[in-house]
């Protein structure tokens, strides 16, 4: 089979993906907040927060370090450094849980007293910057995938003597409830969004840009529409039917292009490079601002919060200041959550601190979030299977996985599945498909 | 568990005191369960449940209850038995047990009811392992076990509304059986006219099963289930219209004389097609394998209605498409998306 679409013009879109689900979005919550500033007076920044080798550290306890100072370099082809978020002292080389769970070194940082920050003002050279230089400074910039995943930036966008990208997809579906950070950012900083774009237009010389956006964000699209006119020739809007999970990358793709990605492969393999919003603005930011990546906008929301906000947060920064800075936790919550409540990670407590992935934190109430402790047998009703974005029957991965035959899972195609999280949410028994999957892929190929 | 103290010691980095309950996500979830689907069903059951009661009696009733009572009472049994958690609240006994009793008549023995949920529950349902692995409709299988046993009892037919003139045990035959023995001008003649046929049999004032003869009434439960999404139209479609379409071709006295409605409304198919076919257990998951599923059954119910030695068809024809139901569940595994692509 051959995937090889015409490139689609701007014209009505009408493709779409198979499956997914359609939870109750719950963005109004945070949607009209705007984007506040957070100033942490400690931070421990994490020397691993990106997919790949961790960072290695270049400071030790009592130097001075100031913010935007690089502290932990790139140690790998896939790496990303580290930059210090603060101006301050570096007090100790701790360890904390990261949102996920695992336990990673990271840089304690206390601001001294009556730090001055200069912002970070735009330089004028920027549009005579070669494609090469625009690599090495979003390289020396940490810039890693927003969207959650904190694939080093770099590694997409470094040029391929096979592939030639001729489509950059921006991904602006935003899909998981209660997040509103890209769509905050969009609204607050749309010309430095399109000015990223153009960057990244002109890394890739000669491919057109494609903004993918779900339509229940009107005022987003407007905005960007208003904000493309003058580029039209190569940024086009691809506005999408609500559905989770249309910011996966695949399913994007799908959606607006057309293109589908092979089983096992990347976006490059159809010639496409996607980039969230947030990444977008970094790489603006890090390009014409001379600013690394050292804060992002994290959306704090959920019914438990006192006061959802969306906050420009310093890396590092401890989650349970940003909590106390929303006004601290309602009685009712049930439930921490680091990310969207689909693909997010549940949180013990807030003893954790922001990374570059982290784009919520979400405090959930029993109401919308019941604990469901208690699994049922599967009834074969074939909800996961026509929720699977991927074609799977996981299904089948809950009656294996009960067995404990990881091996039988992962022939299944577990390793195909992205673990969005339809299948679980759809699951009138609550089986622990998802679960199932993440412990198969864990599991080695063969051990006689 | 609670923790609303945050706030009150943000910089607390050693936060033993109580902690949120981690699990994995999704941490949403939709509001169907299989509890709400299995009441759910039985609610969609309860307009032609009660237009038996209406029909038959207050003697439906007591089939019913005894029919549920039963199944409620085998799967506790079984269940603290075997030392496995008691499952009576997902509603799914309740379901098999008042399926049962829709299946047979309404004058039946009571020990008739009692068997064959007991049947029903125990050996196709619980020996099984339980919901979500029986191999064959459990409620079906507890009618063939008392059909086989019972057959007498099995076809005795109360005549509707007999029950208001206060003369008990007036029997009538139903009309899959006059189409059996006498053949097709004599249910007519039975009802009067094909049209007053028709009428009567849409609304239920015939003999036949208890919850099977008010058409009417299961047509309004099948399409509140397909509203609800509770079960999808590919069972139902084919299984209805696969079996009209042989009905009206092979079923008169000449090819294509048949007449497919009579076929529809008469005996249990309406029943079976939108409530037993559809069982999410014992039924495929592909949308391909229910097509062949409901063709299966059609081509099976007419098959054996028209020549085997029994009048009615639906419960074998449902009973035997479960044999291949895994079958044709392998045949259809989608591939996973983007394989088969080479970019």
């Amino acid at each position: 089979m051959n995937n090889s679409k015409s490139p689609v013009s701007s014209k009505k879109l009408t493709y779409t993906f198979k499956g997914g689900i359609h939870p109750c979005d719950s963005k109004s919550l945070a949607e009209d907040k705007l984007i506040e500033q957070f100033s942490p007076k400690t931070v421990r920044i994490p020397l691993s927060q990106h997919i790949g080798a961790p960072a290695t550290s270049l400071v030790k306890p009592g130097d001075i370090v100031t913010r935007g100072q690089l502290i932990g370099s790139a140690a790998g082809m896939i790496s990303a450094p580290i930059h210090s978020s603060i101006t301050g002292t570096v007090k100790a080389m701790v360890s904390v849980h990261l949102p996920n769970g695992r336990k990673v070194p990271a840089i304690e940082i206390e601001e001294s007293a009556g730090a001055v920050y200069q912002n970070y003002e735009p330089q004028s050279d920027y549009a005579t910057t070669s494609a090469d230089e625009l690599r090495k400074i979003v390289a020396d910039s940490g810039i890693v995938g927003l969207g959650g995943a904190t694939f080093p930036t770099v590694v997409k966008l470094a040029p391929n003597s096979e592939k030639t990208v001729d489509t950059i997809l921006i991904n602006a579906a935003e899909c998981e409830p209660y997040l509103t950070a890209d769509y905050r950012l969009i609204l607050e900083q749309p010309e430095q969004f399109i000015t990223g774009i153009t960057l990244l237009l002109t890394i890739f010389a000669g491919a057109r840009c494609i903004i993918g956006i779900e339509d229940n964000k009107p005022t987003a699209i407007d905005m960007i529409k208003k904000h493309i006119s003058g580029h039209e020739s190569s940024i086009s809007l691809a506005i999408l039917p609500v559905k989770y999970p249309q910011g996966a990358e695949k399913m994007l793709i799908k959606a607006a292009t057309g293109r589908v990605v092979p089983a096992g492969k990347l976006p490059l393999e159809v010639g496409v490079s996607v980039h969230n919003v947030g990444t977008v603005v970094a790489i603006y930011e890090a390009v014409v601002c001379n600013k690394p990546l050292i804060d992002r906008i994290v959306t704090i929301s959920g019914e438990g919060i006192q006061r959802p906000a969306n906050i420009r947060v310093p890396i590092g920064t401890s989650v349970a200041d940003l909590l106390a800075a929303c006004g601290g936790l309602k009685a009712t919550t049930s439930r921490l959550v680091a990310g969207g409540p689909m693909m997010g990670f549940a949180l013990a407590n807030a003893n954790t601190v922001i990374i570059k992935g982290t784009s919520g934190i979400l405090a959930l109430t029993d109401k919308k979030s019941p604990q469901l402790n208690k699994s049922g047998p599967c009834i074969r009703c074939g909800r996961c299977m026509r929720a699977c974005p991927m074609n799977l029957r996981p299904a089948d991965f809950g009656l294996y996985g009960d067995r404990e035959d990881w091996k039988a899972v992962k022939e299944l195609g577990a390793i195909n599945c992205f673990e969005c999280g339809c299948c679980v949410y759809v699951c009138p028994s609550n089986r622990p498909l998802v679960h199932y999957v993440k412990i198969a892929k864990t599991i080695k190929d063969e051990k006689k | 568990m609670r923790n609303s103290t945050l706030a009150a010691s943000p910089q607390d980095s050693s936060q033993k005191s109580k902690d949120f309950p981690i699990s994995l996500g999704p941490f949403f979830h939709t509001a169907t369960s299989t509890k709400s689907i299995m009441w759910t069903v039985s609610a969609a059951l309860a307009p032609a449940a009660l237009a038996g009661v209406y029909y038959f009696g207050p003697r439906a009733l007591i089939t019913i209850l005894i029919s549920i009572a039963t199944a409620l009472l085998s799967e506790f049994g079984y269940q603290k038995l075997v030392k496995k958690p008691v499952s009576l609240g997902d509603g799914s006994a309740f379901l098999t047990g008042l399926l049962l009793a829709m299946n047979i008549p309404a004058s039946c023995p009571v020990y008739v009811p009692i068997i064959g949920s007991f049947t029903a529950i125990v050996l196709a349902k619980q020996l099984f392992g339980g919901l979500g692995y029986t191999i064959f409709n459990p409620a079906l299988v507890g009618r063939a076990v008392v059909m086989a046993s019972f057959p007498r009892e099995l076809t005795t037919w109360t005549a509707p509304l007999s029950w208001h003139t206060a003369i008990d045990g007036i029997t009538k035959a139903s009309p899959l059986g006059i189409l059996k023995t006498e053949g097709y001008q004599a249910v007519v003649n039975h009802f009067g006219s094909t049209s007053s046929m028709y009428w009567n049999m849409l609304i239920g004032n015939r003999g036949g099963c208890l919850g099977e003869t008010c058409s009417l009434a299961l047509i309004a439960g099948g399409l509140f289930l397909l509203a609800r999404g509770i079960i999808s139209w590919h069972i139902p479609l084919t299984y209805l219209s696969v079996f009209a379409l042989m009905a009206f071709t092979f079923g008169g006295s000449h090819p294509f004389s048949g007449d497919a409605l009579f076929g529809i409304l008469a005996g249990g198919i309406l029943l079976g097609a939108f409530f037993m076919a559809t069982d999410y257990v014992t039924s495929p998951m592909s949308w391909q394998g229910k097509l062949i599923f409901g063709a299966g059954c059609g081509i099976l119910a007419f098959l054996i209605r028209t020549w085997s030695g029994y009048p009615e068809g639906v419960m074998f024809s449902i009973l035997i498409m479960n044999c291949f139901n895994p079958l044709i569940d392998r045949a259809f595994v989608k591939k996973p998306f983007g394989a088969g692509y080479n970019g």
